[in-house]
């Protein structure tokens, strides 16, 4: 890495130059050219299809948000159908949707509760595992982690035998016990759905603070501890300062996941009347794209929440300071 | 591996003194502690093994059964026989279904690794022009939301002709932007730039390098890619959706939501979903245990860097 950088700066600066005859000099381009054909070889394969696949739809989606089909027959119906420019029109059509909003309204909710809890319950048992008091550890952490190799659908088709009244023993039990619960009502489906989420990707969050936990040299701990630290201190000081950056990139990906927020509700919808189809951002365009066959007005419903997703996460990287990362090293 | 978060680290508050010792058998703490440990993890299990449990033991029962006796014990437990007939329902459906999903994750992930290995590597190991954009361009690829993507990619594949076929859903697949940014990482740190030159010394082209070197160095790395890229095929359920019609090219997410979405008029249908989501979560189960090391390993690469 550093060697090839060194590369680069140097046949940067001898290049605007070239006066013949220094052969040292021809090689290095000749190596640079090589290193071209080479990455290109390499790098191209992947490249075009991420254009395909990334790229392009983004392109596609921002072209058709900015259009609207207009039809020449009569009353508008039948006869041609024509693509015409409509500037931010679809857009407004959306942001001035109700539902749209109050489904962002949401899932931002959502996330400003879920997200925080899940982190804090990674967090404490990532600590629980890593301190000298666990026994079990594999068992655990294998039990921990086990719902993440639930697909979502699963999880949600599985959570909603236990929420449903009538096939649900946590239902039964509550109700044996003088409770009434129900998960399904209109002020409790949300955090039900929260609590799939919570249970799908706890685990996995753990798992990724464990990996940074163990990337620390145990004699840090074994210093600390001699110097007459408890466990709670070393935690509080010199664990949790140094996931951090785990803490962020877990969290940063949690954001992105909750904006998405569609299987869940998908597979609840017919158990629970107060999902509508505009319960979260995806959901409504998806029925806008599907159901209202509104393929422009989907489209920039979906460029509006890649926008937001990229805005709340780089934001989030702004507010805690992160140090940027794109250089790779 | 470590440098970064090292800077981060409070300087130690004095060098180690006491020899070396394999770490655990150095401190026994205080019985309370180990209690309050051991409860609050059995706590959490219980929280996150009840669904599993649940399923286990209804996985065992009939549609009447569901409904009409306690969830969380077994009644008239015919397991074999039930979970028969979810493989044999409407011409056996589900095993159908089932290839599907192996197809799309199986092969899916496969090329996705050796697509991302070889840009990881090309993008770690040759300095070209445009690099750190092309790099900058696949770190915001892991940021953009897939699902926002589906619906733009739908657009694009179903005026290209391509929805509803095994490509619509095979294609997006394939590429894996934090697959790309993991092996790059990786290989900047394990493959030596000195190794590479002597095998170019020795007159090795750059394709069989990196196939018999590049590719070795990178396994660990690898692994990881193709792990967490056949989960995530295995568990898209957005993209399937929008983009197949034909029940015949459904993944097992996207046939199990049909069954349910029958269940009401044809009962033996939640039987045959509680049956179906059983043995669909099965094979990850066993993918992931036998590999948790793997998952470990690779994800302290990205972690750290993130």
């Amino acid at each position: 890495m550093r060697a090839a950088n060194r590369t680069r700066t140097r046949t940067r600066t001898t290049r605007p130059a070239r006066p013949a005859g220094r052969p040292r000099r021809t090689r290095l381009t000749r190596t640079e050219a090589r290193n071209a054909r080479a990455a290109a070889g390499f790098v191209l394969p992947f490249l075009s299809l991420f254009l395909l696949c990334f790229l392009a739809p983004i392109g596609y989606a921002v072209h058709q948000s900015l259009h609207r089909t207009e039809r020449t027959g009569p009353l508008g119906l039948g006869g041609q159908e024509r693509e015409v420019f409509a500037g931010l029109a679809n857009y407004t059509h959306a942001l001035a949707d109700d539902r749209f909003l109050t489904g962002f309204g949401r899932v931002l909710l959502f996330g400003a509760v879920q997200i925080p809890l899940m982190i804090a319950l990674a967090t404490v048992l990532a600590l629980l595992l890593e301190s000298a008091s666990a026994r079990g550890v594999t068992f655990f952490r294998s039990a921990f982690f086990l719902p993440y190799g639930v697909p979502g659908v699963i999880a949600s088709i599985l959570w909603g035998f236990l929420y449903v009244p009538g096939i649900s023993p946590l239902v039964e039990i509550a109700g044996s016990l003088g409770v009434h619960v129900d998960f399904l009502a209109r002020d409790t489906v949300l955090w039900s759905i929260a609590n799939i989420v919570l249970w799908q990707f706890t685990g996995y969050n753990m798992l990724v603070l464990i990996s940074q936990l163990k990337a620390v040299p145990d004699e840090l701990y074994e210093a600390a501890r001699i110097d007459g630290a408890n466990a709670w201190h070393i935690a509080r000081h010199i664990k949790i300062p140094l996931i951090r950056p785990a803490l962020v990139l877990t969290t940063v990906f949690s954001i992105i996941g909750t904006l998405q927020l569609f299987a869940e509700p998908m597979v609840l919808r017919p158990l629970a009347a107060t999902i509508d189809s505009g319960f979260t951002p995806n959901l409504h365009a998806y029925s806008e794209a599907f159901v209202s066959n509104n393929q422009h007005v989907a489209a920039a419903e979906a460029v509006l929440l890649a926008l937001v997703a990229c805005v709340l996460s780089f934001g989030f990287l702004r507010v805690v300071g992160q140090r940027g990362n794109g250089d790779g090293r | 591996m470590s440098r970064p978060t090292a800077r981060e680290a409070p300087a130690p508050v004095s060098p180690p003194r006491a020899a070396p010792r394999p770490s655990g058998t150095a401190i026994h703490p205080p019985l309370r502690y180990r209690i309050i440990t051991a409860s609050l993890l059995t706590l959490a299990a219980i929280y996150f093994l009840t669904p599993v449990y649940w399923l286990i033991v209804s996985a065992t029962k009939n549609s009447a059964d569901l409904f009409g006796t306690f969830g969380f014990w077994f009644a008239h437990p015919k397991p074999l026989q039930y979970l028969r007939d979810v493989l044999t329902y409407d011409h056996g459906v589900y095993v159908r279904w089932f290839a599907n999903s192996l197809l799309y994750a199986g092969v899916g992930a496969l090329t996705a690794t050796l697509l991302s290995a070889a840009a990881g590597y090309g993008l770690a190991k040759f300095p070209f022009p445009g690099r750190g954009a092309v790099f900058h361009l696949v770190l915001a690829g892991v940021l953009i939301p897939g699902t926002a993507l589906a619906l733009p990619l739908y657009f694009l594949f179903s005026s290209m002709g391509l929805a509803n076929t095994y490509w619509a859903v095979l294609l997006p697949s394939v590429v894996s932007p934090f697959g790309v940014y993991l092996c790059r990482i990786y290989a900047a740190a394990a493959v030596p730039d000195s190794l590479l030159e002597a095998a170019r010394i020795d007159g090795a082209g750059e394709a069989r390098i990196f196939a018999g070197l590049g590719l070795r160095l990178m396994t660990p790395a690898l692994v990881t890619v193709f792990l967490f890229q056949f989960v995530h095929i295995w568990n898209n359920y957005f993209l399937p959706l929008v983009m197949l019609s034909d029940s015949d090219l459904y993944p097992i997410q996207l046939g199990l939501t049909s069954w349910t979405g029958y269940a009401d008029r044809q009962p033996e249908l939640y039987q045959y979903t509680v049956g179906g989501a059983f043995l669909s979560v099965l094979p990850l189960m066993v993918l992931m245990t036998v590999l948790q090391r793997y998952w470990r390993t690779g994800l302290t690469e990205g972690s750290v860097k993130a």
